[in-house]
């Protein structure tokens, strides 16, 4: 093996030893006894493993309904998403028009602006228009935020579809309608289901906005923000790090199923 | 790309529901955070009230200084590792795309969460004082995230951060990569450049507008930090976005609220036009 593959290796381990490592102790904490994590002197692995961690936190005041909240909000985020962003990312991908140019400068730009800073001016406006304290109401900022992502993911999945199957379809007698719904809907749709999947990912993680938006209508990320640093504050460490985990499991799935797409996702094409 | 100018409508029909939506909820709450911010909350009047209430609150002023510190510290970091693992994968080794696959995996792990895993390394009884103790270091837990401990806090929450957020940078760093022709490279080497030469002077150049994309959104997503510092810290830590939500949530002053957001939103404007400037080609140079 020459130098410079043996550093390759060596860096490449390191690198991803660094991402793993976490994610491997917090899957342990999640299934650490309770009475282990507050123990000293504190094993790194412990000598028994207990599915209690993560039940006494799944069996926690309003986790379950929180978590089906965070359901709900995802999956009418994305009806929402596609049908706001994917008739524009087809007029994006198939028509050059005056303004295009603004329009695709327009939705990148919307990436600048994080929930942090529309969230609050949000809540306002949403106590006048009867949003506050729902979940459509937190769905419809998440599927604001997440507006620029599938623009451009969306666009290069149509771009990547030839315009002359569709134009051969309506050679045929197919009207324009039909031939995007009967061709260019079913070849791009494994691309929009990664889509789908990105911005399901993008509403469960989200915690500013929903946290800010809702009182008695918490979604997960909301509920354990607020019970770690809320007025009551101080949720036990073992109810934390269940969370913890319970959290990013659907991103280690998620990631997986859409990795082809990952590059797209940040506006760059390639081959 | 459809020439004809027969439906020359159509476009316009089909991007005017995206520019509805983004006009209410980005365009129009953006200007709200203006305008509420600069409200007196009793009067109803604008007026500079909600200001001076932001910085003569006793927060303040660490708040702006952490965030500030925080993001100068967190992103040449991000961008010297994510650059890094981003010429990794461009080497092409056996079992690159597994190694891609691993470090895109924080791109899918909210903020909250990452914050919880680091909690679970650094508190008092957490993996870190673990492993010391096994490696005999310490004989009781030493505490890191504790008021007098303001160097272990921002530790944390900037490992915290450079873990989850890297992966970001590593995913437009390495699209730009693998925009650059191997010619390039290659006439690079012929030439006796090394791979120091090369990377300062073939591939940085052409790496121009990738890095500053990555430096942008980077930097006004770190300005924006919270769920971390809310985990590791609570308030022992105050940052701009954190100051924001206790406003807000804690003293339901949503005029505050809305001022730090509003700052928040000039410190990131200010940093992107420093960007933007800093990082434009000059005269006589490729634009990458």
């Amino acid at each position: 093996m020459t130098f410079r593959r043996f550093a390759i290796y060596s860096a490449a381990t390191l690198v991803a030893a660094w991402v793993v490592f976490p994610l491997a102790l917090i899957t342990l904490a999640a299934f650490t006894p309770r009475d282990t994590l507050y123990a000293w002197p504190r094993p790194i692995w412990p000598g028994t493993f207990t599915l209690a961690t993560m039940r006494a936190f799944l069996g926690a005041t309003d986790v379950l309904r929180s978590t089906w909240n965070s359901l709900v909000v995802a999956v009418m985020t994305i009806g929402m998403e596609f049908l706001v962003a994917a008739p524009a990312a087809y007029a994006l991908a198939r028509y050059r028009f005056r303004g295009r140019d603004a329009v695709q400068f327009l939705v990148l730009a919307t990436k600048m602006f994080p929930a942090t800073i529309l969230a609050i001016p949000l809540a306002v406006a949403f106590i006048r228009w009867g949003l506050y304290d729902t979940l459509l109401g937190v769905a419809l900022v998440h599927t604001a935020l997440a507006v620029p992502f599938v623009m451009t993911m969306v666009t290069g999945i149509f771009v990547a579809i030839s315009y002359e199957l569709e134009e051969a379809a309506m050679t045929l007698g197919s009207g324009r309608l039909g031939a995007v719904v009967r061709i260019t809907l079913p070849m791009a749709l494994p691309g929009l289901a990664a889509a789908a999947i990105f911005t399901f990912i993008t509403s469960w993680n989200e915690v500013f906005a929903a946290s800010i938006l809702t009182v008695d209508h918490r979604t997960l990320p909301a509920l354990i923000l607020t019970s770690v640093v809320g007025g009551g504050g101080g949720a036990p460490l073992d109810y934390r790090f269940a969370g913890g985990f319970f959290m990013i499991v659907p991103a280690l799935v998620i990631i997986l199923l859409i990795r082809r797409y990952l590059l797209t996702l940040w506006g760059v094409t390639l081959r | 790309m459809v020439r004809s100018s027969r439906a020359a409508w159509a476009p316009y029909l089909l991007v005017l529901p995206t520019l509805v939506f983004l006009g209410v909820f980005i365009v129009y709450p953006m200007v709200q955070a203006f305008v509420l911010g600069l409200t007196d909350p009793d009067t109803g009047r604008l007026g500079a009230a909600p200001v001076r209430q932001m910085i003569s609150d006793l927060h303040f002023v660490p708040a702006v200084r952490d965030t500030i510190v925080f993001t100068a510290i967190a992103i040449p970091l991000q961008l010297a590792l994510g650059l890094a693992m981003a010429m990794l994968v461009q080497t092409r080794f056996a079992g690159h795309g597994i190694f891609l696959y691993l470090c895109a995996v924080p791109i899918g792990i909210s903020d909250l969460a990452a914050g919880l895993i680091w909690l679970s390394i650094f508190t008092e009884r957490g993996y870190l004082n673990a492993l010391l103790f096994a490696a005999g270091r310490v004989a009781q837990p030493a505490p890191y995230l504790t008021y007098d401990q303001p160097g272990w806090l921002l530790a944390a929450v900037v490992l915290t951060e450079v873990w989850r957020a890297t992966a970001i940078v590593m995913l437009i760093l390495l699209g730009g990569l693998q925009l650059i022709p191997r010619d390039y490279l290659e006439t690079a080497h012929v030439f006796g450049a090394g791979p120091w030469r090369t990377l300062r002077h073939v591939t940085l150049p052409l790496l121009r507008a990738s890095l500053q994309t990555a430096l942008i959104i980077r930097t006004i997503l770190a300005f924006e930090v919270f769920a971390p510092v809310m985990m590791l810290t609570g308030r022992l830590l105050p940052v701009l976005a954190g100051e924001s939500y206790l406003w807000y949530s804690l003293y339901r002053n949503p005029h505050v609220a809305a001022a730090y957001g509003t700052l928040m939103l000039l410190v990131s404007g200010a940093a992107t036009w420093t960007y933007l400037r800093v990082l434009r080609p000059r005269p006589g140079e490729v634009a990458g």
